[in-house]
């Protein structure tokens, strides 16, 4: 086979070379103050004039028709606001990929906890005992609850075959490979629905009139979503719907999608009362009726040659959709795309579908596919590795893209791949060499058995293939009050948006931290610049504020004197002068996509991605014999991101990333019975806590991207995408025992590791 | 609508309060609520997230599990009572500078956590710590950030008592 | 928020004598209320039954750690955060100190109360194993008068006790004999902090020569309320501790209790986990 020609490394030959002023210190967060002390709004803070609260009726069964609905004779409905799916002026349903999910149920319940029926009232004491005296009645219909009761297809639940969405990704030809294979490795692996839990529930705030339309005050992550979802369920026109974000609570992909449905709640009980509603749900509310992750079921067989060189990868992708296809076309896509791994494979089939159950629908979080997909790979590789008597670490470098590489999409690796390198650090910060032979000897004596694991893996910047061009994000500033404004409907969710673009600014334009604001969110202000997700909005987002920038910059030395040094006075005195002149000062830029990037949505082949963040991690393990419960002692992630744009800020995604992905793996599980969520509590949905985390190093390696702003690529999500297959390969090492299943539980530890323990016999003697 | 309840007294960072409440209406709701103090927050409403920890008499509780009543005559902190003539308190200013806080909404319990922590423990250890902060769900920072924090400015603390 | 604040009455009697006329003038009516982290999580889930309630927070003759000769007597509405700051606690009773360290978070140590605890009747309770192998007597008290008994005798099933309606828990008297022998305890939980328990284990033991003259074994979740269990103290008791004894004490306690699968764990896992432990509790007594 020819050796792929590596292209001479050249670095950057744009502004992020340069050396900056406030792009990649550690300046504190834009609105940290006000979360101190308190007195940030966030949406359950807000109260409005004569404002009334709302509630939810929900389906008690997991799939049915509705048979009827009666009003119990003890409320007096007349103080209530009371609206049916009739209530709906235009299309009963949420406006995402597909128009399938309705915005309340009408005729028939497809999972548990779908919405059916509002209600307002002035007294949110009063909701409560309403809620109670309405009774649905159902004509049950037979539910479907796993991947494999879908794939049966004898009772269909969605379209014609219970299939939301399917992929085939092919590279090069797998079938001609497994006769001439040295080695033939297959397995499966298999991950579970995890909850955002993001602190703050979901809430929203509407109000109505005929004059202004709608506004709505909500916790959400993509404001123009919310937005469009509302002009076609209210049919109205795009100036007559206005969606503000408040201070948001964490979201993690958890606001992306839900809030849409809960808008158009609170807006049609407005609309119906003639009051401001406000809605804002209980923790069990909450858990129970919100999207989760996906759960999936990968299945690996791989073809080796004698050296452990990969020769062929047939890869099935299953993800559990839910009963609605809201994001899961788009979370299977990613999947698909982090399937392979960051692995180098002449020869790749690649077959999933998303699949329909009657359960809560599942939808975007944090990594959104790519950690089902790595969980699954990079536990296989250690398998592989196994199963071939060969180091797992070995295995990896053997099979690592370099640049000039292709993926299986066979998109060229044009930018530098340094998994190498992230790998080498990650062993030398760890000390791994050094602890797996000192756990090797402790662990015969020790009922703590401990043991290191690694994974490595990238994660795509961006939307998927053509999804930025379809964006067309357009982002801007502009100059009021002595301070420049960012304009974008890019939200703030604790990740650091408003500092990250503030920061831009600021250097961009060469003036201080301190003269850049953020203006609202809010739709009636902003110009779409897309939606807050897919960790995109610094290399995006913020490549567009820079443009901005410049031709702002560049606009007022034309016209309005500015020279070609300035300080931030001189700067400000000339927005003045082009103010006076023109009218106004401002400046946009609208997407516009790398040069050479091709994707072809049918054959799924092209530039995936327009960057890779990529990472190496380390978790070193603790299984108790005793108690069969397996710890994480200490995590190390070495990642390349691109420029950091804060040190501070991109730790701390980092950490929280990790943690998350530490919750995922060991902790974090979605009890489900007959389609609802049991364990719908904080204190039966176990998160990690401060005694759970364990210290986590962070190191980054920046190699800048030259379309990113200021050489970044994404970084939120890719922490997320590691920790969960490390650990497992660290109980691996520990035990020696395979576990391919998350979450894993001392529960489920035990099922495999108890049957070592004699006890168990003697208590059946 | 609440006046034909009996009067609650209790005092709040440092101002005498009055509201006339149900005697089981939770002190967080009358913060809220009656009081406009909206920065304890409610996560979960069963004393698991502490991000509506205040400090009560000294004692750090979850205000979501105290009914009024309970509070008769107390002296009670919120994060709003923390900063001093509008300078950020050592801890905020720490939490502010390391990155202690993010999306924020976990904040307002934690800096009242760890408020209560170096109180009545200075110069804690990083067990202690992380057991003083174990009541307060972080999702966002994986608490690291947040431990910085307190270590931080438990030195400050400290410098500033040397000078 | 759930639950409805003007749908429940609350008073707060201010002193023993007059909460426990309040209980005797409307027996059954009332609910004692302490530190609220049961009832208030009820009550916010709107699953608070009890419509009349009554504070017994800040009553005075209820929170006190008293220390005599041969016991210590800990008051009703002791705080575990009061019970783990006490010195002769920590010194005396060291099981008991490490489960009120146990208890939620330091918020929910602040309030939750050592009676609050037993009362509430959970399988899982903190406080109720240490307890337990320290021989602990309850006291009761009404307006007739009090009486003793041994805690073990407390629990009389799911959620169920001994308490007339006239009846609050008065104080926990838990004596100091335990000084020479060897002691045990660990909880098996969800997480390590903010953890609901699937098997704690608790155990006391005198040893002489490698001979077990005297042991206490008791759990909390592996049946339906805490219990000691004595089939597997009485398997041990004047044997010395070897893989034959401790298999066959391990038999006796598996046959002895009861663990169900619920929301946390299983019924298997448990049952493994608590033979773990207790293998890790004999051992430990015999070094």
């Amino acid at each position: 086979m020819p050796q792929p020609v590596r292209p001479e490394r050249v670095f950057l030959t744009m502004s992020s070379h340069a050396k900056t002023r406030i792009v990649g210190s550690p300046v504190p967060r834009k609105e940290g103050v006000d979360k101190l002390l308190g007195r940030a709004c966030y949406v359950d803070d807000i109260e409005r004039e004569g404002m009334w609260h709302g509630a939810t009726i929900r389906s008690t069964i997991p799939r049915g028709l509705i048979h009827s609905i009666k009003f119990g004779r003890n409320i007096n409905w007349e103080e209530f606001a009371v609206v049916t799916a009739a209530d709906i002026p235009g299309e009963n349903h949420i406006q995402l990929i597909f128009a399938d999910q309705p915005c309340l149920a009408d005729g028939k319940v497809n999972h548990c906890d779908e919405a059916v029926i509002l209600l307002a009232h002035p007294d949110k004491c009063k909701l409560r005992e309403a809620a109670a005296a309405v009774q649905i009645e159902y004509e049950p219909l037979p539910p479907v609850f796993t991947i494999e009761e879908s794939e049966q297809q004898t009772t269909i639940v969605w379209g014609a075959d219970n299939v939301i969405k399917s992929f085939l990704l092919e590279k090069g030809d797998v079938d001609a490979v497994w006769t001439k294979a040295a080695h033939i490795v297959q397995g499966e692996y298999r991950t579970g629905a995890q909850e955002h839990l993001y602190i703050e529930n979901n809430g929203c705030i509407a109000e109505y009139s005929d004059l202004h339309g709608i506004t709505v005050w909500g916790s959400l992550q993509c404001p123009f979503y919310v937005h469009k979802s509302l002009l076609a369920i209210f049919r109205l026109p795009e100036d007559k719907v206005r969606v503000i974000q408040t201070e948001t609570g964490g979201a993690f992909g958890g606001k992306e999608d839900y809030p849409s449905t809960l808008a158009a709640h609170a807006s049609l009980l407005a609309m119906k009362s003639g009051h401001p509603v406000k809605m804002v749900y209980d923790r069990m509310e909450d858990l129970a009726a919100t999207t989760k992750r996906h759960p999936s079921r990968v299945r690996h067989r791989t073809a080796l040659d004698a050296n452990g060189k990969l020769l062929a990868m047939e890869i099935e992708v299953a993800t559990d959709g839910g009963a609605y296809a809201t994001l899961s076309s788009t979370v299977l896509s990613r999947a698909t795309l982090h399937a392979p791994g960051p692995y180098v494979c002449p020869n790749v089939r690649i077959r999933s579908r998303a699949w329909a159950t009657n359960t809560v629908p599942y939808g975007a979080f944090r990594g959104f596919g790519a950690p089902q997909a790595i969980f699954a790979i990079e536990r296989h590789i250690d398998e592989i590795a196994a199963a071939i008597g060969m180091d797992p670490l070995d295995l990896r470098r053997r099979n690592f893209l370099h640049d000039g590489d292709t993926t299986a999409t066979e998109q060229v690796m044009r930018e530098p791949v340094i998994l190498d390198q992230l790998l080498e650090r990650a062993l030398v910060e760890s000390g791994y060499h050094a602890k797996r032979a000192r756990f090797a000897q402790e662990n015969v004596t020790n009922p703590v058995k401990r043991g290191m694991g690694v994974s490595a893996f990238y994660h795509g910047s961006g939307f998927t293939g053509s999804g930025e061009r379809y964006l067309n994000s357009l982002a801007g500033i502009d100059v009021i009050d002595g301070k420049v404004r960012v304009l974008v409907s890019s939200t703030e969710f604790g990740q650091g948006t408003n500092t990250i673009l503030a920061q831009i600014a600021a250097e961009a334009i060469g003036i201080d931290y301190d003269d850049v604001v953020m203006a609202p969110p809010d739709t009636g202000i902003v110009p779409n610049s897309g939606p807050t997700v897919a960790s995109r909005t610094s290399m995006v987002v913020g490549r567009l504020i820079e443009r901005a920038c410049h031709q702002l910059v560049a606009q007022l030395q034309q016209h309005a004197r500015l020279a070609d040094t300035f300080t931030s006075a001189e700067f400000f005195a000339a927005c003045e002068r082009q103010l006076a002149a023109e009218g106004e000062v401002n400046s946009f830029a609208r997407y516009e996509a790398p040069p050479n990037i091709f994707w072809d949505d049918q054959k799924y082949r092209g530039e995936a991605y327009p960057a890779f963040a990529w990472s190496v991690q380390v978790a070193q393990v603790a299984v108790d014999t005793v108690t069969y419960a397996a710890e994480v002692e200490e995590f190390w992630s070495v990642q390349e991101v691109g420029r950091v744009l804060n040190p501070v800020l991109a730790g701390g995604q980092i950490e929280g990333g990790v943690a998350q992905g530490i919750g995922y793996a060991l902790y974090e599980k979605v009890l489900l019975q007959n389609g609802h969520m049991v364990n719908n509590q904080m204190t039966n949905y176990i998160m990690p806590t401060a005694e759970d985390v364990p210290p986590i190093h962070v190191y980054f390696e920046e190699i800048p991207f030259s379309h990113g702003a200021y050489g970044a690529k994404g970084i939120g999500e890719l922490p997320h995408d590691g920790p969960a297959p490390a650990i497992l390969n660290a109980i691996r090492d520990a035990v020696g025992v395979s576990f391919t299943t998350i979450p894993l539980l001392p529960e489920d530890l035990f099922a495999k590791l108890g049957a070592h323990i004699p006890v168990e016999e003697v208590a059946t003697r | 609508m609440t006046s034909n309840w009996p009067a609650i007294e209790f005092v709040v960072n440092g101002d005498k309060r009055s509201v006339h409440a149900p005697p089981m209406k939770r002190l967080l709701d009358v913060l809220r609520e009656d009081l406009h103090l909206t920065g304890a927050k409610e996560g979960c409403g069963e004393g698991e997230c502490g991000s509506c920890s205040v400090r009560m008499n000294g004692e750090l509780v979850n205000s979501c599990l105290i009914p009024i009543l309970q509070a008769q005559d107390a002296r009670i902190q919120t994060v709003e009572g923390l900063a001093i003539d509008g300078d950020l308190h050592p801890l905020q200013q720490a939490f502010l500078h390391c990155g202690g806080a993010q999306c924020g909404i976990c904040t307002p319990g934690m800096l009242m956590a760890a408020t209560h922590l170096l109180a009545n423990n200075p110069h804690p250890t990083m067990t202690e710590i992380r057991e003083g902060l174990a009541g307060n769900l972080c999702r966002c920072t994986g608490f690291k950030r947040i431990f910085d924090s307190v270590i931080s400015a438990a030195v400050h603390s400290s410098e500033s008592h040397a000078r | 928020m759930r639950g409805n604040p003007e749908a429940h009455q609350l008073v707060a009697p201010g002193t023993l004598d007059a909460a426990l006329r309040s209980l005797a003038e409307m027996p059954g009516q009332w609910t004692p209320i302490a530190g609220g982290t049961e009832l208030m999580v009820a009550h916010a889930a709107g699953k608070l039954g009890a419509k009349r309630l009554l504070s017994l927070w800040g009553i005075p003759e209820l929170r006190f750690i008293q220390v005599h000769q041969n016991a210590i007597a800990i008051g009703a509405c002791t705080t575990f955060r009061d019970m783990r700051m006490h010195e002769a606690i920590a010194t005396d009773l060291p099981l008991l100190a490490k489960a009120a360290t146990w208890i939620g978070s330091i918020a929910n140590q602040n309030r939750a109360t050592l009676a609050g605890n037993l009362v509430n009747g959970s399988p899982a309770a903190d406080s109720s194993p240490a307890l337990l192998v320290y021989d602990a007597e309850i006291e009761l008290v009404s307006v007739n008068g009090s009486r003793r008994l041994p805690y073990a005798d407390f629990h009389t099933g799911y959620k169920k006790n001994v308490l007339e309606q006239n009846e609050l828990v008065y104080a926990i008297h838990v004596p100091l004999h335990f000084g020479s022998h060897r002691q045990y305890l660990r909880k098996v939980g969800t997480r390590r902090a903010m953890a609901i328990s699937k098997v704690a284990l608790a155990g006391t033991a005198l040893v002489e020569n490698g001979v077990i003259r005297d042991v206490r074994i008791a759990a909390a979740s592996l049946a339906a309320f805490p219990a000691r269990f004595r089939r597997a103290e009485d398997v041990v008791r004047g044997q010395s501790i070897n893989a034959e004894t401790i298999r066959a004490a391990q038999a006796a306690l598996l046959d002895e209790i009861a663990p169900i699968d619920d929301i946390r764990s299983t019924a298997e896992y448990r049952k493994a986990v608590a033979a773990n432990l207790l293998e890790e509790f004999l051992q430990g007594a015999a070094q």
